[in-house]
């Protein structure tokens, strides 16, 4: 097994994907003249890169606007203001014409098996169905790359002709998987692509996106909320949250210096597997607040445990922290991330009911 | 550590005081239009009082047929149940007792907590109409009485303002805080045994590790026992004492958490912990358990986990494993697999040490977890 | 473009090994269904369905081979020396009966009946349900102002009292056309198919496979025809199983108001308007027969509709 690491990859030289200050409001029309009452803040203002060759991720909990921005830097959402450039190609303005031709190069893996293919298409017409909006309708050609693919993806050539529901679940994730690839894209939107499958079914899928990658030179936006999975699949980590990236950084950053305290939150809560470490994690409280009416200043500050640990300092919910550079290739939108360390982090734990985490702070 | 795991007792009769529950080759079979659905083909297992027992598998393992086929909450047919399987819960057989006296049981010495707290919950009743009609049905308290109750399970939750919260409706509150609400009802008649059913699933990481926490808590200061059910070794990791792994309807290995999650000894569960993304991994391939889930309508002939283990040989497709006792543990630990009889001895010394070489690389140790 | 799945060797132990991950077919050994094929099997399972499909199967051969076996021709027919108020009770030559006044046969009546009715139910439905369609597809797929507007327009048309329409209309433009009264209930049946078809596409055009066709570049004409229409007809074919039964009954009912078909064809209808007048001279075999064939064909009908709405819903996969 050949192991050029992910990892290896610098980000150097000109970026495949460019995202700059993108948002995407969603509207809320309420009362019976259908008026705008209120406004889903889902994604509100994201910058990063993605460098082709690597696998960047990103990753929160639900309503962090993830899936929302994986959609938008495709287009399959119109985004609300913001740039995306693909491969030097500004996509934001382009006509549906060129859009449907750049579509070929940008593709996306979907999180539900079953959802995300049509229980009344053949296999066949699933994966084609992309060649023949390209312009190949030749079925005879269509029909060789279809089985191609399938065959990419570690299944029979002979299914063609069955229907989504005669396939397991990873079995149509790899469908999925095939209908991306048949396309000969250069870059894939994977949107949490393994969550719903069972354990023994993730590895395997995980592992055909990896060697599809070096087989492909392809290049990743990996959506998840499974930190162990991110931590093994990703090269660079962007932390989501409230429509925010709140952290960036290589893995090794993320992982191992953590700076931001919800990364360090979300770090301690994963469970593992592994019973002698067991220990106690931190414990943020409450939930995530609603994207219709995200907090002032700091997104994070009303369950930030630092904030609470500092006393409360009235900056957090001022000033909106912007996403500075601490070590290069490593941001973090903290005010006050250069007061954690191990010890603040460790106080915390010991301090902390377990109980009364129900809700958030007041703001 | 007790052994109470795997006391044995006759059939027919009860066990030991000191077994709370007791499952005995529970089969519980769904006639379906293709045919007949072996969802829970044979399980066995006992939970001591106050202890903690997480139920691991996959989707279509059987594993929450388990807790529903105990709480008896399965319609009869399409569900039909084993004529000679046995449940003993604090010394009564309940799987074939009248449904008006298991309703006497459930809710109040036996509770049950599920994967959807929205969807299990009464959108039109207040929080407190919904606590306190449990608290009022079982315990016969009054009105008042209950209300009290209600308030105080919700604070022990940690529901700030519960005086407040009653009046709630279930929409009005987020995931977390509606977990915690059926937590709450669920330990409103201080159960014996609180049945988890994928808790933490729906939720989002950080809830996840507040409901987990809180679980824990609680556990240890009500004393009940806990049957966790869950897909995540991490959360099995985590939160319980003893585990069984179930894989296709069958129970193939039990132990300790310890001896299951460091040193398995059932190839599906070596897989299982083989294939986890860890960071030592990077840059390699993970390891896999190669095929999928067997279709309940085609299982393989003899082990179901066969046509996927690595280790397997003929033996494997000729005689179906019973679950053997492990070489050389406490009588607690089995496994379903004929690397531990007699006849698969050198097999077993090779594969076991393929999987700590595996585990090795995996969780980056240099040396043996032993 | 072939070099990306080229054969390499390399590459091809690759793809052994992937092909090995992926592991063997999921139902070994089970014959390839399609959706179709699923939901029959469903149907089949469902006994009432099943006797219902029977007695509309029935029905409709009845409705094409028997006016050809008993004509019934209202010029040509020969009206009876002598008029009779007392028709004739069943017998082996009339099994039905005789009506009284002109002595017709009562099942060549019912049998003729049978055609005209079914008729209507049938291309009543197909009618609202075309319109429906059209009408909820682009309510669905467009949104905005044109769904605004033409779901206000489905609700000014379920406010009118429709009974009283059809009866102004049928005496407006009336001749007591098939026809016509095909049309009228035709238009007045496509409502509550647009408003299902408008929340199907509404449901179905936010789906994975449909954000997955449109990453791919599918245009908006293959993804309306190929990806929702197919994925909506299940339950746009229980409603219109429901249509059918009421648009028969609707029609028996304007029928027997003598503004429906014009008595010289006949229906189940109006051959029952006919009788009014002989029920209090006891002739029960002439209301009765076209009444049991109204009641065995609606239930039938709504049989079929039960069944279907089982075989072809989703979530019951047993």
């Amino acid at each position: 097994m050949t192991a050029e690491t992910p990892q290896s990859i610098s980000p150097a030289g000109a970026p495949l994907l460019h995202v700059k200050g993108l948002k995407k409001h969603f509207p809320i029309h309420g009362g019976i003249l259908k008026r705008q009452v209120a406004t889903v803040y889902a994604v509100d203002g994201v910058d990063f890169d993605v460098f082709p060759g690597e696998v960047f991720s990103l990753v929160g909990e639900s309503g962090c606007g993830k899936t929302t921005l994986g959609r938008s830097v495709l287009r399959l959402t119109e985004p609300t203001a913001g740039e995306v450039q693909f491969d030097g190609t500004d996509i934001i303005g382009l006509p549906v014409d060129e859009l449907r031709r750049l579509r070929r190069q940008m593709q996306i893996i979907f999180q539900d098996p079953f959802g995300s293919l049509n229980p009344r298409m053949p296999i066949s017409d699933i994966i084609g169905e992309g060649l023949l909006a390209q312009g190949l309708t030749d079925r005879k050609a269509r029909d060789k790359k279809v089985e191609d693919a399938l065959e990419t993806v570690g299944l029979r050539r002979e299914y063609t002709r069955r229907y989504p529901h005669e396939f397991s679940g990873g079995q149509r994730q790899r469908i999925g998987v095939a209908r991306a690839l048949a396309l000969e894209p250069k870059f894939i939107v994977c949107d949490e692509p393994v969550s719903a499958l069972d354990v023994s079914i993730q590895s395997q899928v995980l592992n055909l996106l990896l060697d599809l990658r070096r087989d492909f030179n392809l290049t990743y936006l990996f959506i998840s909320h499974n930190l162990s999975v991110i931590q093994y699949f990703s090269d660079r980590v962007g932390v989501m949250y409230l429509g925010k990236i709140m952290e960036v950084g290589t893995v090794d950053d993320l992982y191992r210096n953590a700076r931001h305290p919800y990364t360090i939150a979300l770090l301690s809560a994963i469970p593992d597997p592994d019973p002698r470490r067991r220990q106690k994690r931190l414990v943020l409280k409450g939930d995530v607040p609603s994207p219709v009416a995200p907090p002032p200043g700091c997104r994070f500050s009303t369950r930030c445990w630092l904030r609470e640990q500092l006393g409360n300092p009235e900056r957090c919910t001022t000033e909106e922290p912007e996403l500075r550079v601490i070590s290069t290739g490593h941001r973090v939108a903290c005010h006050f991330e250069d007061r954690i360390t191990a010890t603040t982090v460790a106080d915390r734990v010991a301090a902390q009911s377990v109980i009364d985490t129900a809700i958030a702070a007041p703001v | 550590m007790t052994e109470t795991l795997s006391a044995p007792a006759p059939l027919g009769s009860p066990p030991a005081h000191e077994v709370l529950l007791d499952v005995r080759d529970m089969k519980t079979h769904f006639k379906v239009l293709d045919g007949i659905v072996p969802a829970v083909d044979g399980v066995s297992f006992s939970l001591g009082r106050g202890q903690t027992l997480g139920i691991v598998g996959e989707s279509g393992s059987g594993k929450s047929v388990t807790a529903l086929t105990i709480m008896r909450l399965l319609d009869i047919p399409p569900a039909v149940i084993g004529a000679e399987s046995e449940v003993w819960f604090d010394g009564r057989e309940i799987l074939h007792m009248p449904l008006d006296s298991m309703r006497r049981i459930r809710g109040k010495d036996m509770a049950m907590i599920f994967q959807e707290p929205l969807t299990s919950l009464n959108p039109v009743l207040s929080i407190g109409e919904q606590i306190g009609e449990q608290v009022r049905l079982h315990l016969k308290v009054s009105r008042h009485e209950a209300r009290d109750r209600s308030i105080e399970s919700l604070r022990s939750v940690g529901i700030p303002s519960p005086e407040a919260r009653i009046k709630q409706f279930p929409h009005e509150m987020s995931g977390g805080m509606r977990q915690r609400v059926m937590i709450a009802m669920a330990l409103s008649c201080e159960p014996k045994l609180l049945i988890a059913d994928e808790p933490t699933t729906a939720l989002d990481v950080t809830i996840q590790a507040q409901i987990l926490e809180l679980l824990k808590v609680i556990q240890q200061r009500t004393g009940s026992a806990l049957l966790l059910i869950t897909h995540d070794l991490g959360v099995v990791a985590e939160m319980v004492d003893h585990v069984v792994v179930m894989y296709a309807g069958q129970v193939v290995e039990q132990g300790t958490a310890n001896e299951v999650m460091l040193e398995p000894k059932a190839p599906y569960t070596m897989g299982l912990l083989e294939s986890i993304p860890t960071a030592e991994k990077r840059g390699g391939r993970l390891s896999v358990i190669k095929g999928v889930v067997p279709s309940p309508f085609h299982l393989p002939p003899a082990c179901r986990f066969e046509p996927r283990c690595p280790y397997a040989w003929d033996l494997c497709h000729e005689v179906a494993p019973e679950l053997y006792p492990v070489v050389g543990s406490g009588s607690g630990r089995r496994a379903r697999c004929h690397l531990h009889q007699a006849a698969g001895e050198s097999r077993r010394v090779a594969a076991l040490e393929l999987h700590a070489d595996a585990m090795r690389v995996g969780r980056g140790l240099k040396e043996d977890p032993a | 473009m072939s070099d990306v799945f080229s054969n390499e060797p390399g590459i091809e132990a690759e793809r052994l090994r992937r092909a090995e991950e992926a592991g063997e077919d999921y139902e070994v050994g089970l014959e390839s269904l399609s959706q179709w094929q699923l939901a029959w099997r469903k149907f089949r399972h469902h006994r009432l369905a099943l006797i219902g499909l029977g007695i509309i199967a029935t029905l409709i051969v009845v409705a094409i081979a028997g006016p050809i076996l008993m004509p019934f021709d209202f010029a040509t027919i020969p009206v009876p020396d002598k008029i009779v108020y007392q028709g004739s009770p069943p017998s082996l030559a009339h099994p039905m009966g005789e009506t009284g006044g002109l002595q017709r046969d009562v099942l060549e009546l019912v049998v003729n009946g049978s055609r005209t009715s079914l008729f209507i139910g049938f291309s009543s439905m197909f009618i609202g349900v075309t319109i429906g369609t059209i009408v909820g597809s682009i309510a669905g797929y467009v949104g905005g102002f044109l769904d605004n507007l033409l779901m206000r327009i489905v609700d000014v048309m379920l406010s009118l009292p429709i009974l009283f329409v059809i009866l102004v209309a049928g005496r407006f433009f009336g001749n007591g056309s098939v026809v016509l009264i095909v049309v009228i209930f035709g238009l007045f049946s496509w409502m509550g198919v647009s408003r299902l078809v408008r929340s199907q596409f509404l449901s179905i055009r936010e789906s994975e496979f449909v954000e997955a066709a449109r990453a791919v570049g599918v245009r908006d004409r293959r993804i309306i025809f190929r990806h929702i229409l197919p994925n909506a007809f299940s339950p746009i074919v229980v409603v219109a199983s429901l249509i059918v039964a009421g648009n028969i009954i609707g029609e028996a009912f304007v029928s027997f108001l003598g503004f429906g078909v014009s008595p010289t064809t006949p229906t189940w209808g109006n051959i029952l308007s006919n009788a009014l007048t002989f029920i209090p001279l006891g002739n029960w075999w002439w209301p009765m027969f076209p009444g049991l064939a109204i009641i065995l064909t609606v239930l039938a009908v709504n049989f079929i509709g039960d069944g279907l709405r089982d075989a072809l819903d989703p979530r019951s996969r047993a």
